[in-house]
Parts: structure tokens; sequence; C-alpha cells
């Protein structure tokens, strides 16, 4: 088989990369392995699961489900991007540590994006929104609910 | 000042690397010159091989080298047996273990054939369409009675039947119990529980570092000891040649500890073939095939009892659907046949199975291992018999309860650590109380028959069961004070979430008088610490706990008698606080434990004969017999009767684990567990075809309960201490998984009441679509 390479330029967390890639490369295996921003997990490649959710340009997506070659010229922010400059936690980080949202800890990188993100445009909502929103990604460990405590908390937070 | 921990909500010190994406797990090993493995796996269930011709996959660009099980030579071996057969008289076992690959005949879909080795995992898999494999299909073994009747295939035809094991335990007489009985009710009952499904997946990361001499392999295993000792041997090294390392560990639930898998053995002896490193990350539908299930029983099962609902006894023949192979003995079915008899006085009880070779995967352990089944079991007899005899679910279960002075009670059958099943303590009949109280059971037929006026149905239910926990054989962890004041602590167990980091730093912080996140935890590494069984059996808390308890204590009386010698006073003057040794009542006399640490290993002078240099102890616990946790749940439904929609309105779990470390970290292990419970009760199955194809093998298809299927839970504990550890604590791991089938099937039958058609519920796991089909067929006869 032919290779078939593309340069790509993109922006992860507000750092610009300039990489060479194979056109069907993932996006999820670009991330972890070619930019070693492993954060971002890899659960089931088929989109179920939601662990390797990032935000391109604002907007939760699943990694796996892309190639790295779409994500030229875009904008990615991962779960590296997500705890302030200082090192202190976003609230929501912050609310899962406090309220105990996490225990193997794999899904937390795809939970934490959508939800940052869900929050960012749902700054009041409900528990039955929050489930809604957050039942996309698969935790086998928590049975969810101090995860959705968690959000609920941060969300108080966050409206001050 | 330092507050004591023990028993607090004390947030996780292992938190801020998962939650800001920092944390090691094994797909994020990269290595310089770093191969991968990609492993063709057989497409059918049962066949035997005539061909395999790899050499076209040789031939493209990228890939490096490809084995098939010829081509291994003497390394081709069936695994070791994991855990051997209970010493019960009269047991039949035959032992079949895995194969690294399959050589003459394959016996499940995702039964390795090749493993090809490239440059990247594309190039892998992409290999593995070069490969030409000449099968020749043989009929199926899945339906077990089919599989044990003459003229069935056979999945290991020297053996000459698929009996993979067979086992009777009896205690009293059941025949002359049953002769006397007022009612004796026979049900036949069937119950699957399903796969453990981890969000990480397997991985192994295998480096030959010939310079150095020295395998060092990553992996997803919840034992890194007993793999280290395993793959020592089948490589020919030395134990202290091999250092496993199972670093963070996306959740295990009990396959992860079967080993060895094929990939576990073959990516170490290809990396020394080809001297360069090598991963191997299972994806998910591989998952599916290549990972360990628990699967199903079939119980044939009585209950005899007094009129006043006493139970006299019961008797159980069960089929347990073995898999393909058999390398984890029994541990299944000898815990559903002992985790049966529940809270509950059974004078008399007769049950026999027989584990049955089947062309699917092996099963072995998964978060409740055959609790569930048996639980199953006895609590619908229980519903049953309530029925006939006209009386209250509730009241018939507490009728039967061990009381609080039988302890310990010995259920005089042998148990999966081999040890006669005693319950060590318990106090069982409060955590009834507050479950009916929690649940609203007074009120609810009330609540039950206003909400039907409004075309609502609701339905209760109610299980109790116990939980086998923290068996042996022991676990160890060495404990040191560093220069630097802060304290490390290594044990030999794997962890896959369940808070280790923070739990052991409690027990540790609390001896040594230092902060919780000045206690730095290591699990997992066999370089850190040398020794130990691993995590399972619900008993990393209970025997490698106690284990950092007692070496924690060691370096406490370490540390007293060095800053006695240093202040020329009593240990009893002294006061061992906030990082340091003081006098008591003169706190400005103090010194640090890191200084002491560090005078304890001078540069000159002499370390007088018989003390250690160092501020350190390596202890170790092994505990007598497993420790038994108990617990009720409760659960208030609403049905939807046209389509069977299930909604949960309220879930109350009350437990007794014993003494507890951290109550926050409990409440998670409970929340996560009934999460499965629901899972395996009401969405969870795995369907195979009659040639033993798996039609579901995705999470599209497979359906893990998500934040909308589970509920939010009400939590309550009481405490009854174990005799059988300093600490009194009771494992807590499994609990939350064990009772969700009849609490279902009990509160579906009452929902759509369905007692008055007739129908009873006897198979998990139930579904929207299974309960057209049952009250469908209900209606036609």
């Amino acid at each position: 088989m032919e290779i078939d390479e593309h340069e790509i330029m993109l922006s992860v967390n507000g750092v610009s990369y300039k990489r060479r890639v194979e056109s069907r490369l993932l996006l999820s295996d670009f991330l972890r392995h070619d930019l070693a921003l492993a954060g971002t997990h890899v659960g089931c490649e088929h989109g179920v699961c939601g662990a390797c959710t990032i935000l391109l340009d604002g907007q939760p997506i699943r990694s796996c489900l892309m190639l790295a070659v779409q994500a030229n010229a875009r904008e990615i922010s991962t779960i590296e991007g997500l705890a302030n400059k200082d090192g202190s936690y976003h609230p929501l980080q912050q609310a899962m540590h406090d309220h105990h949202g996490l225990q193997c800890g794999y899904c937390t990188p795809g939970i934490l994006m959508t939800m940052t993100a869900f929050l960012d445009e749902n700054a009041s909502s409900s528990e039955d929104e929050i489930r809604e929103a957050l039942s996309g990604n698969l935790c086998r460990c928590t049975g969810y609910q101090n995860i959705v405590d968690a959000v609920l908390i941060a969300a108080e937070r966050m409206r001050g | 000042m330092s507050t004591r921990s023990f028993g607090e909500p004390v947030k996780r010190n292992e938190d801020r690397r998962l939650l800001t994406g920092q944390a090691l797990f094994v797909d994020d090993i990269e290595l310089p010159g770093m191969l991968h493995a990609a492993f063709l796996r057989s497409q059918v269930a049962h066949a035997r091989i005539k061909n395999i011709d790899y050499s076209r996959a040789l031939q493209r660009p990228g890939v490096v080298a490809a084995y098939a099980a010829g081509d291994l030579g003497e390394y081709w071996q069936p695994g070791p047996i994991l855990v051997l057969p209970p010493p019960i008289e009269g047991i039949v076992f035959h032992e079949r273990t895995q194969v690294p690959l399959a050589k003459d005949k394959v016996r499940h879909v995702g039964e390795p054939l090749v493993i090809v080795i490239a440059e990247n995992r594309y190039i892998a898999e992409d290999a593995l369409d070069d490969i030409d494999v000449e099968l020749e299909p043989l009929a199926a073994v899945v339906d077990l009675e089919q599989g044990l009747s003459p003229g069935s295939a056979l999945v290991h035809e020297d053996i000459g039947s698929n009996v993979s094991a067979w086992v009777r335990q009896t205690r009293g007489n059941y025949a002359a119990a049953a002769a006397k009985a007022d009612l004796v009710i026979k049900r036949r009952f069937g119950y699957e529980h399903g796969i453990s499904s981890p969000i990480e997946t397997r991985g192994v990361v295998a480096q030959w570092d010939i310079r150095a001499n020295q395998m060092t392999i990553w992996d997803t295993t919840q034992a890194p000891v007993f793999v280290r000792n395993g793959l020592a041997g089948m490589l020919g090294l030395n134990e202290r040649q091999v250092r496993v390392i199972a670093p963070f560990v996306g959740g295990g639930f009990g396959p992860k500890i079967m080993m060895f898998y094929p990939e576990e053995v073959l990516l170490p002896w290809v990396s020394m073939k080809l001297n360069r490193p090598i991963k191997w990350i299972e994806d998910r539908l591989e998952h599916f095939f290549a990972t360990t299930h628990e699967r199903g029983q079939i119980h044939d099962a009585e209950i005899a009892l007094a009129s006043d609902g006493r139970i006299l006894g019961i008797k159980d023949v069960f089929l347990h659907d073995g898999g393909a192979y058999d390398p984890y003995g029994l541990t299944v079915p000898i815990n559903s046949q002992c985790t049966l008899l529940g809270p509950y006085v059974v004078p008399n009880y007769d049950s026999t199975f027989t584990q049955v070779f089947t062309n699917l995967p092996t099963v072995t352990p998964y978060r409740g291992a055959g609790r569930q089944h048996g639980v199953f079991v006895m609590e619908r007899l229980l519903d049953f018999a309530a029925h006939e005899l006209n009386i209250d679910p509730a009241e018939i279960r507490r009728r039967n309860l061990i009381p609080p002075d039988a302890f310990p009670y010995n259920n005089e059958i042998i148990y999966q650590d081999f040890e006669v099943l005693e319950y060590d303590s318990g106090n069982y009949e409060p955590l009834l109380d507050m479950a009916l109280d929690m649940i609203g059971y007074g009120k609810f037929r009330e609540q039950q028959a206003t909400a039907r006026l409004q075309g609502r149905h609701l339905g209760i239910g109610v299980a109790c069961y116990v939980e086998g926990t923290g068996i042996g054989p022991y676990e160890g962890a060495k404990v040191q004070v560093q220069g630097n004041g802060k304290v490390s602590v290594a044990t030999g167990i794997g962890t896959q979430g369940q808070g280790h980091f923070t739990v052991f730093a409690q027990i540790a912080a609390d001896q040594l008088g230092v902060a919780i996140t000045d206690v730095d935890v290591v699990t997992g590494d066999t370089d850190q610490f040398y020794w130990g069984a691993g995590t399972f059996a619900s008993r990393g808390a209970v025997v490698a706990g106690n284990a950092v308890n007692e070496a924690a204590r060691v370096v406490r009386k370490k540390a007293l008698k060095l800053a006695s010698d240093l202040f020329e006073c009593s240990e009893d003057d002294l006061v061992i606080d906030d990082g340091k040794v003081s006098i008591v009542g003169i706190p400005e006399k103090f010194v640090k434990l890191g200084d002491l640490a560090n005078q304890a290993n001078p540069m000159r002078g002499a370390v007088e004969p018989g003390t250690e240099p160092g501020l350190e102890s390596t202890q170790y616990f092994g505990p007598r017999m497993g420790a038994t946790a108990n617990g009720v749940h409760a659960m208030i439904i609403e049905m939807d009767p046209g389509t069977f929609d299930l909604k949960i309105l309220k879930y109350v779990v009350v437990h007794d684990c014993g003494t507890v470390i951290n109550p926050m970290i409990l409440a998670g292990q409970i929340h996560g567990g009934v999460a499965q419970g629901i899972g395996n009760a009401f969405y969870e199955k795995l369907v195979f075809d009659d040639q033993g194809q798996l039609l579901n093998a995705s999470l599209a298809d497979y359906l893990l309960p998500t934040a909308l299927e589970v509920p939010r839970m009400e939590l309550a504990h009481t405490v009854t201490k174990s005799p059988l550890n300093p600490m009194g604590i009771k494992g807590a791991g499994e609990a939350g998984a064990i009772p969700g089938g009849p609490l279902f099937a009990q509160a579906i039958e009452d929902a759509l009441d369905l007692k008055s058609r007739s129908i009873e519920l006897l198979e998990i796991p139930l579904s929207p679509s299974r309960l057209f089909e049952l009250t469908r067929k209900a209606t036609q006869t």
C-alpha cells in the first residue's frame, strides 16, 4: 500500500505543532503517541465510551472517530491543558477530587473534557440535565453518583 | 498537629495525577525502538487447524516477524493452573489450561493463532489480512446440557466428555429434612453474569535489556508478583532478572488477575528474540473474546421449609459454564455453592455442581465471582416460599437470619480459600431493619396502591447476602521513613482504582504521626516489593492493609527507641506527632523523623549488633481464613407495563464490612458495585449463537449502564469487627454488585403483579425485550 502522508499544523492547548502524518492516523493516536499527550485515553475506538473526548474549537468530540489530518488548522484542548497555569485545578477537577468522582481514573479525562464544555454553556443545570450530558461517557468504577455531585458543586462554584 | 485519619473520609492522594492527565497507564509507555504486536484470532469457536501460512505477511513493509504455535518450540506450553481445586472428598477435576497460540485445534472465538510484530500497530493489523489459515470447522459446544449429552462434540477429546469438574458438598441430611418438611419448593433457575469490561482494556509492554540482562514488563495485571514468578520460570530467567510493573490500571474487576494470558507469555519471549521492546494493547473488540468472562449457571434447586417459614434444608444441582479452559480451577462455582447459604441458618444442605467445558471464552472471576448466582437462587427460593406460606418476604428472611450469638458460625463446607466456610462475626438483623426503614417498607403498600390508581406501577425488592472477603494467603508491606521525613509504603498488590494510595497512607500516617500527603504508596512494582499474591476477593485493604499497619507499628517502635536513646529518657515519655518525636510536655525538645532515619544509617561508627540500619520495617499478614461481610439492598422501581421500561426510584444499601478505613472510598466501592449489579440484572447480556459466535461484541450492543440507568443510592453502615485481623476490617469490593439480580426479579414481579398471572422470574439478566417474551408466552399458554 502506498503510504499517503500529509503535513498538518494545529494548536493543542495553545501550543502550535507542525507534523507529517499518515492520512489514516487517528487523532487519538496522534495526540497520544506523536505528541506524547497521553492524558487522552482510548477505551473503545468506536465512539461509545467517551474516554477519548477532547475539545475541537471548543466543542467536545471523540478523538478516536476523527483522523489527525481532519484536525489541520484547528484548535484542540486536552486534559493536559485543563488546570490553570499555576497548577491550580479547574473548578470541576477540584470538585471531582473533593467528591471522589474518580476511582481508576481512566475515563476521567474524557468526562472532564465533556463536562467542562457542558458547564461553560449550562451553568445552572438540574441533576437530570447533568446525567443526560454525562450519559455519553462510560465509567465502570463510580456508579456516576459522585461525578454527578461533583458537576453540581462545580456549577455552583462557577456561578460564584 | 496531625489528626488521626483512620476512619475519616480523607481525599485521595492519587487524584492529582489522574485529574491532570499525568498518570502512567500501560499504553502510555513509549520506548526507543519499540515494536507493536497484533494477533490473528480464530473467527470460529471450534475447528481443527489444517494449515497456517503467514509468509505473505512477512513481505509487507514494516513487518518484522510473525510466529505461530509451531515456531515457539519448547516455549509452547499450556499455562500453569492458577488455583488448584480445593481438597473436597470425591472431587473430579480435569485440568486443561490455555495455550499461548492454538496448535492443533481452536476452542473459542478469539483464541490467538498468530502473533505479528511490526513497526507500528497499523501495519501489524494490516498484516493480519495477509495470513492464510485453513480450518476444519467442528460442531461447537455452547449449551451446557447438550454439552453433557452423549454424542456431543468435545472441547478436549482426550477427557471423553465435557466435564471439567464435579463437586458435591453436603451438610446434615437434606433428604431426611425434606421428608419432614411442611413445604418443599423446586424451581429451575438460570443466572448469567457478563463481562467486567473495564474502560481500559488489557495491555502488555515487554522490554528485554540485553546489556542489563534484565526483563521489564508493564502489565495491566492485578497480580504482578505471580506474573513475575511465572514468566521468569518460563523464560529461563532468575526471578530477580524480571521486573513486572502494574502502573495505574484502568479498572480490573477480576479478569485482569487471570494469568497467563497468551499475550503476557508471548511478548516477553518475542522481545528476547528480537532484542526490541514490544507493545500490545487490546482493542475493545478483542476484549470481548480475548479477556475472560463470567457467564452462566443452570440450577435445579429445592428448599424444604417448616410452616413458620424456617428453612429445614436446601438441595441444589447446578451446571457451571467454564468456557474452553479451566486455569482458575473452581473458584467461581465454589463461590456460588457457598454464598448461596447467605446470612441464613440452613441446617441441611446438599449441593452438587458440574463445571462444563464449552467452546466459549474461559470463565474466571468477575466482581462477585459466582456469588451472584448463588444469592439469586437462595433469595428467589425464599420469595416463592414466602408467597406459598403467606409470610411477608422480609419477614421470612428475618426468621432465618443467623442470630448474633451463633458466631463464629460454621457452615460445615469448604470455601474457595480451602478453609471451612465459617463466618467470623456478624449481627444481621439490625441491617435488615435499617434497610426496611430506609426504603419505607412499612408504608410501601399504601404508596403502591395510590400510584396504581394513577396508572403507575411501582414494585419493591429486598435482598440479603453475605460476602466472603479478605482471604489469604498473605500480603506484605515495607514502610520506610526517608531522610526528608517522608514515609514510603510499598506493597506487592496491584491497584485498579481502589484508593490504595490513600487508605494505606492513612494507616501508616496514624502510626507515624505524619500527614497523609507525606506518605508515598507504591503498589504493583515487583522491584519495590518482592512478595505478595494480588488484588482479588476483596482482600487488598484487609490483607495488605494489616501488613502496612504492622510494618508501620514496628517503624514507630524503632523511632521511639532511637529517640529515647538520643534523649536518654524512657519511651513512655515520648510522643510521635507532626513528623517528629518529642518529649511529653517539652515540645521544643524534639527530633525529626527524617533525622532519626539518617542517624540510623551513619557514615561512621558502628550500628549496634542486633539492630538494623535505617528506619524501616517489612512485615507480613496472613489471615487464618476469610472475613465475612454482609448486607441488605432494597429498591423501589417504576415499570411501564407496555414497554417494560424500568426506572429505579429509590435504592438503599445497608452494609457491614467491619471497621471502616475511609468511608468516602468505601461508598465509592459500593456505588460502583451497585452500578455493575444493575447492569448485570437488566442491561448486560452476552448473546451467543449456537456456533459460539458472540453477536453483540461492541459497547453499542453490549449495554454498560450510563448515568441515566444508575440511580442515586442511599448508604448506611453498621460495624461488626472481624476478629481475624488486628484492625477488625472486612473487604467491601464486591458487595455492591452481588444482590442486584434477585432485587430486580422481586421488584419487577411486584410492579407488574406477575404472581397473579402465574409468571415467575427465574432468570437473570432480564431486559424489556425478555420481559415482553416471558409475559407474551404466559398469555399465549
